[in-house]
């Protein structure tokens, strides 16, 4: 009598993936107890000098802007008539709400007394502050983003009076979708507004909230072709055939969208430079990370989306799509981590401690997984068949 | 002499403007804010400091502080350039002195309890409160622990009890706010052997500060920092060697710290006013343009099929007419054929 | 009208606050305008 599961059993649930996953899930479980039980000072490396470390930079900046592509594909499916894009539109809501959803509870790692999220909506309001508006636009923006999700939960549960009646407010939601999207995507530019003594230059400008408005479209556009690209190869079993005829027109399109607006960025970036007088900034150590930024992950894959655009050559795109997602990525720490606090000696810099990277790995996975098993069981890739809009 | 009409709406005009402009005295349109009339301050004269970090035993013993590692009177410290942290709400530094070479000059740092704080600006809470007596004030009580102020202070005064898990605090001087409240000086000011401390109203200290310049021209640095850098500070500072030697950062500017986002938060009812509107427009007309497509598709396919069935209908009418041709002529041979029968000769007729 | 404002910072908090409640109404009234306009579209 062995103890070996079955093989059915083993094939099923310990795949590397799997398992992988719940190495970090575990590993993440343990840091979360060390956080609340011995506080921020024994599980990151955040010193008075260093207020926000990754949990701010990567897990807020960055997810904040990754997850734009709801925003951006529900807009260009329902106000602007881009119906050969609507496959995409739930994946990308999905991704929205989930990368938001994993924002909060990030925040509630970093934040000294996360019990007191509310405050500023319900004890008092610091009105001046940008950091206000973000906390405001960001929990009316994930209500947004839950209401335009759940007809495909009330789906699979099968309440349909319900299911149709949030479906009839579509329109409004992605219209409120846009301006909350707009609001708080460039105020997390703007907060770094209040500390132009202690950011470079380069990345300090009063375009920043248009930098970061900008790219959040950019960001938007290349996770949806980025999460594409994937779920084609994970989860093609779990799409229907709609999907998967429209998927290289979405990707075409996706493309050729994202490398003209990555030309406005790259333009804008220079007319930013210009506008403060800062061309001297790029002959030194830190221009040289600035221009490895704008031209390696601003410039380049401009060029090459369009290539791919022009080429048909969906592989391109696919590879250019996780390019400019690390582009993306690469900004929101370059202006929360790089520059802010050049200034300091390089022994009062920042660095994450493993803790922290611990639990920025875990938000990731815990979204991820919970992507995929909704995308698994729920109609995000397919349509249910009660609900068929579609002709094919 | 009668007044005209212009005239007296010229004099209705004027008197209705300066009852507004009068009764309104927020400035708002010209954004002078003059600050608290009576706003408390101290000047710290960095030439009369002699280093000593009574002012932080001060400071300790005040605010019920914990003990340090090493005590007061060691002066050996101040080999590295300390900042504050959240059991020192003020530390002295020593700075290599650039106009008497081989001798020190000192620097007490503490809050500046700033006219317009950064730290005030940042927070989404309104932890920070600009009093009357010019004490910027924290509340621990709504505190959410997000750390934006200390992103914000330009002067990198805010701390943060990292170490607490569950009810971390931001630290920072209090400009003795209970104390000064009961006509006390603060604690640092109180200890002061050398005076180098000054208590008094913002506006005194500065006319102090502008005497001892005009006094010692040579002795002083010709300018009283704080009295403009970010929008102003209630703490101001005499040097006798250039501000940054002594770790002061002359590169701040006289802008406050909220008019750097004051622009950004301008826009932000902008787009809520008018996005709306866009967006709509764009949904509107592309419904509109969906529409016209749709019917002219209609329109062209009814046209298709009307002009397929009149084809139809043309070919039916050829097919049928000439079956009737041929029909016709069939019965026209036939009776051709009868009457040719009917006219042989009746010999030839079949019998 | 209201207080007198002596610091730049009071001045905001209390004509943003006003501002947010403001947007807060402009995007419900849009919302209800928004299906007054467009309820009869579609003939």
């Amino acid at each position: 009598m062995t103890d070996e599961p079955t093989v059915a059993e083993s094939s099923s649930l310990m795949t590397p993936g799997n398992v992988i996953t719940a190495v970090i899930l575990v590993l993440g479980a343990i840091v979360t107890v060390l956080r609340f039980t011995q506080g921020l000072g024994a599980t990151t490396n955040l010193s008075d000098n260093n207020p926000w470390g990754i949990w701010i930079g990567f897990d807020l900046l960055v997810g904040v802007a990754l997850a734009a592509g709801g925003f951006v594909t529900s807009a260009a499916v329902y106000l602007f008539g881009m119906k050969r894009y609507h496959s995409a539109v739930r994946p990308a809501v999905l991704t929205g709400f989930l990368g938001y959803f994993m924002v909060v509870i990030a925040l509630s790692y970093d934040v000294g007394r996360p019990w007191r999220l509310p405050y500023p909506f319900a004890i008092q309001q610091g009105t001046t502050s940008m950091l206000f508006e973000v906390a405001l636009c960001v929990a009316l923006y994930l209500t947004v983003l839950f209401l335009e999700i759940s007809p495909a939960a009330l789906e699979w549960l099968g309440f349909r009076m319900l299911r149709n009646v949030i479906t009839k407010l579509t329109i409004v939601l992605t219209i409120f979708g846009v301006v909350l999207s707009t609001l708080h995507q460039s105020s997390l530019g703007a907060l770094f507004l209040l500390a132009p003594s202690k950011m470079h230059p380069l990345w300090y400008s009063s375009y920043l909230p248009v930098y970061f408005f900008i790219t959040s479209i950019i960001a938007g556009l290349s996770m949806v072709i980025f999460e594409a690209s994937l779920s084609h190869r994970f989860f093609s079993d779990k799409m229907d055939q709609t999907h998967k005829d429209e998927a290289d027109g979405l990707m075409l399109g996706f493309a050729k969208a994202a490398s003209f607006i990555l030309a406005g960025y790259f333009v804008i970036k220079v007319f930013g430079i210009s506008a403060d007088n800062n061309w001297h900034y790029l002959f030194t150590g830190y221009g040289v990370w600035f221009l490895v930024e704008l031209m390696g992950f601003v410039a380049l894959p401009s060029v090459l989306y369009a290539i791919g655009t022009r080429e048909k050559n969906i592989t391109l795109i696919k590879w250019t799509s996780a390019l400019t997602v690390l582009g993306i990525i690469l900004n929101r720490l370059n202006v929360s981590l790089v520059a802010f606090n050049w200034h300091l000696p390089s022994a009062d810099r920042y660095f994450p401690n493993w803790m922290e990277i611990v639990i920025t790995v875990f938000l990731v996975t815990l979204g991820i997984t919970l992507f995929r098993f909704i995308v698994t069981k729920m109609p995000i890739l397919y349509e249910h068949k009660d609900y068929q809009t579609s002709t094919h | 002499m009668s007044i005209s009409r212009r005239g007296f709406l010229k004099w209705a005009g004027a008197a209705n403007a300066t009852v507004i402009l009068g009764k309104s005295a927020t400035g708002a349109s010209n954004h002078d804010f003059k600050g608290y009339p009576d706003s408390k301050g101290v000047l710290y004269d960095s030439t009369l400091c002699i280093g000593c970090r009574k002012c932080e035993k001060g400071c300790n013993t005040v605010n019920e502080l914990a003990t340090p590692e090493k005590p007061f009177d060691d002066l050996s410290v101040m080999e590295r350039t300390r900042r504050t942290t959240n059991d020192s709400f003020t530390v002295v530094n020593q700075y290599a002195d650039d106009e008497k070479p081989g001798e020190s000059a000192f620097r007490k740092i503490q809050c500046n309890h700033c006219l317009e704080p950064a730290c005030a600006a940042a927070c989404f809470v309104e932890a920070f409160q600009k009093t009357p007596s010019g004490a910027v004030e924290y509340d621990a009580s709504v505190c959410v622990g997000c750390r934006y102020c200390m992103i914000a202070c330009p002067f990198e005064i805010p701390t943060y009890e990292y170490h607490k898990a569950l009810t971390p605090r931001v630290r920072k001087c209090t400009l003795c706010y209970p104390r000064i409240t009961k006509g006390l000086l603060p604690g640092c000011v109180d200890i002061c052997p050398t005076e180098a401390l000054l208590f008094g109203k913002r506006t005194d200290l500065l006319k102090t500060a502008r005497e001892r310049i005009a006094r010692k021209p040579g002795e002083y640095i010709d300018h009283i920092y704080g009295e403009k850098e970010m929008g102003g500070t209630s703490w101001l500072y005499l040097a006798g060697t250039s501000f940054s030697s002594i770790g002061l950062n002359e590169h701040l500017g006289n802008k406050p710290a909220i008019e750097y986002t004051a622009g950004t938060l301008s826009a932000v009812p902008l787009v809520v006013g008018l996005w709306p509107v866009f967006l709509t427009g764009a949904y509107a007309m592309n419904k509109r343009r969906e529409k016209i497509a749709f019917s002219e598709k209609e329109a062209a396919v009814a046209i298709a099929i009307e002009e397929t069935r009149a084809a139809a209908l043309e070919k039916q009418e050829a097919a049928l007419q000439k079956a009737e041709r041929v029909k016709k002529k069939d019965i026209d041979n036939a009776v051709k054929q009868a009457l040719a029968e009917a006219q042989k000769p009746d010999d030839e007729k079949s019998e | 009208m209201g207080s007198i404002f002596f610091t730049l910072q009071d001045f905001m908090v209390y004509t943003e606050g006003v501002t947010y409640l403001l947007m807060g109404l402009a995007l419900i009234l849009y919302t209800a305008y928004f299906v007054f306009l467009m309820d009869r579209d579609d003939d």
